[in-house]
């Protein structure tokens, strides 16, 4: 499909947006198109004194890199030890299955009782948000590798780091990778949500609570298209590189 | 290399009560440098022995030796070729080819040349760079055989390496592993469920009896290379030998 014709569906929400909003007039509503486009034109403009749109969305991506980096460096080297053997597979995976269904927010009154208000309780939600699907994919993926391959590296030696480094992972590289694309997901909706709880002083969902506190629905709708933007952009490098590196695993039958 | 097997006996545990017996007391000696043919009737344990030869199965009775050294787990100086593709599809025909080296952590300076070297034996000097998945399938077997001879083994394990080619790319292949085996000379014990392949391609053809399975009969293969499958003795050998894979097929 020409690219232009994907543009057609979004022109068609702005113009429904377009005469809503001339029919309801009332900005604390719904804001016109025009008033959003003006907040996004200028992204590093002051918003009420809690700082810029631009400011609040490095703050927020820092945010997840953190709690998503962290989840990752748990998840990943625990779900191959999970995958591998089937013995601890057995002992933990009831424990996996209980937590799984928790959501994120479910956490946040521990975190606060554990953390307080700040950077270390919006990190742990994120944690909690993207580690399982991290784990469950790195188990999946680590336990569906080709039994013949295994048998294949054991016939030249490979043992040890080697089969882990040479075979295991590259074999379940594209389960794992869906799992970190799921994962993030997770953990940018979690940072939006955990930014808006009471007491927390920056980021991109402060910055749309404190526009609804102060009737700037325009703002609320700029920093909405913010989230979205960056989602589905960190989305799309995700799945460009599954296309480039993972080519095999859909070419190969 | 010698390779013999003493009154090797192999058991499963099943699920469901009878453990299964698949090899009962079945002894072989493979030459150095001799080509075997293993036949017999599906699930009668041809790649039960394979593996256990290779090192990837435990025997439950009896030994297995390679130049009088007991098998006890995979050996630098044996390598197996399976019956499923087992190619690694994210590395390319190089990489593939270099995978034994690598994990026997040889050297890149010195893969290199091991690597062009075998990628030549097997024809594959164009598609070097190519993925698995852009290969056909005769042409994937050949990287297997490449990648099992760099590590140049004594010894070669395949297991039914031609079954799911066309009649065409089998006949190539066979010429082909021939050629390589005049040339390098290792041990081949090659399975098949095709008479003609292995009167066209052994000096000794093994039938194995039905599960459990053991050795039943022994041909020499005495007809000179390059064989002609048209001729009288290749026609005599194969019937003789499809006659008593017949009769074993009925007894079981
Ligand atoms: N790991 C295992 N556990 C239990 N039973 C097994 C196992 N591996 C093989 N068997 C059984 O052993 C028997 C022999 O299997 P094997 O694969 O060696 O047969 P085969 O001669 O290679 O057959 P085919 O010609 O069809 O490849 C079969 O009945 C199979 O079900
Ligand atoms: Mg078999």
């Amino acid at each position: 499909m020409r690219w232009y014709l994907k543009l057609l569906p979004i022109l068609f929400i702005l113009l429904i947006w377009q005469i809503a909003s001339v029919l309801i007039n009332n900005a604390f509503i719904l804001p016109q198109p025009l008033s959003v486009a003006a907040v996004l034109s200028n992204p590093t403009a002051d918003i009420l004194g809690s700082g810029s749109i631009f400011d609040n969305a490095i703050l927020s991506i820092w945010r997840v890199i953190l709690g998503f980096g962290l989840a990752v460096l748990c998840a990943v080297p625990f779900g191959i030890i999970i995958g591998r053997y089937r013995l601890i597979e057995e002992l933990v995976n009831p424990v996996i299955q209980l937590f799984r269904p928790i959501p994120p927010l479910a956490w946040v009154p521990l975190a606060l009782a554990w953390f307080k208000i700040g950077l270390a309780s919006i990190v742990f939600i994120i944690f909690i948000g993207s580690f399982f699907p991290v784990l469950i994919n790195t188990i999946d993926g680590v336990r569906r590798v080709n039994r013949t391959w295994i048998e294949t590296a054991a016939i030249y030696g490979a043992k040890g780091w080697k089969l882990l480094a040479y075979v295991i992972l590259p074999a379940s590289a594209p389960i794992i990778w869906t799992g970190l694309r799921v994962g993030f997901g997770v953990a940018w909706m979690c940072v939006v949500a955990a930014e808006m709880l009471p007491g927390t002083t920056s980021g991109i969902g402060y910055l749309i609570m404190y526009s609804y506190n102060w009737g700037q629905v325009q703002v609320i709708v700029a920093g909405m298209i913010v989230i979205g933007v960056i989602g589905i952009g960190v989305d799309v490098v995700f799945r460009a590189v599954e296309k480039r590196k993972f080519q095999w695993q859909e070419m190969n039958r | 290399m010698t390779v013999t097997i003493s009154r090797v006996g192999k058991v499963f545990a099943s699920r469901q009560g009878e453990p299964l017996i698949v090899l009962d007391d079945l002894s072989l000696t493979i030459e150095k440098s001799e080509l075997v043919c293993i036949l017999g009737p599906s699930g009668c344990g041809k790649t039960t022995l394979l593996r256990m030869i290779a090192g990837l199965d435990h025997t439950t009775s009896g030994v297995i030796d390679v130049d009088g050294v007991a098998v006890t787990g995979p050996d630098p100086r044996i390598a197996m070729i399976f019956q499923e593709y087992s190619l690694y599809p994210w590395r390319t025909v190089r990489a593939n080819v270099e995978f034994g080296l690598q994990m026997r952590g040889i050297p890149p300076e010195e893969r290199r040349e091991i690597v062009d070297r075998n990628i030549r034996l097997v024809g594959l000097e164009d598609f070097a760079m190519s993925y698995p998945y852009e290969l056909s399938g005769g042409m994937r077997q050949r990287v297997a055989v490449a990648r099992a001879l760099a590590t140049d083994p004594a010894v070669l394990l395949m297991d039914e390496p031609f079954g799911a080619l066309d009649a065409q790319t089998r006949n190539r292949m066979q010429k082909e592993l021939l050629r390589i085996w005049e040339k390098t000379k290792k041990t081949i014990i090659f399975i098949t469920h095709s008479v003609d392949e292995a009167v066209f391609l052994a000096d000794r053809i093994v039938v194995l009896s039905p599960r459990p399975g053991r050795v039943d009969v022994i041909y020499d293969v005495n007809i000179l290379r390059p064989r002609d499958r048209t001729s009288v003795e290749f026609a005599k050998l194969r019937r003789d030998v499809l006659e008593l894979i017949d009769r074993l097929e009925e007894r079981q």
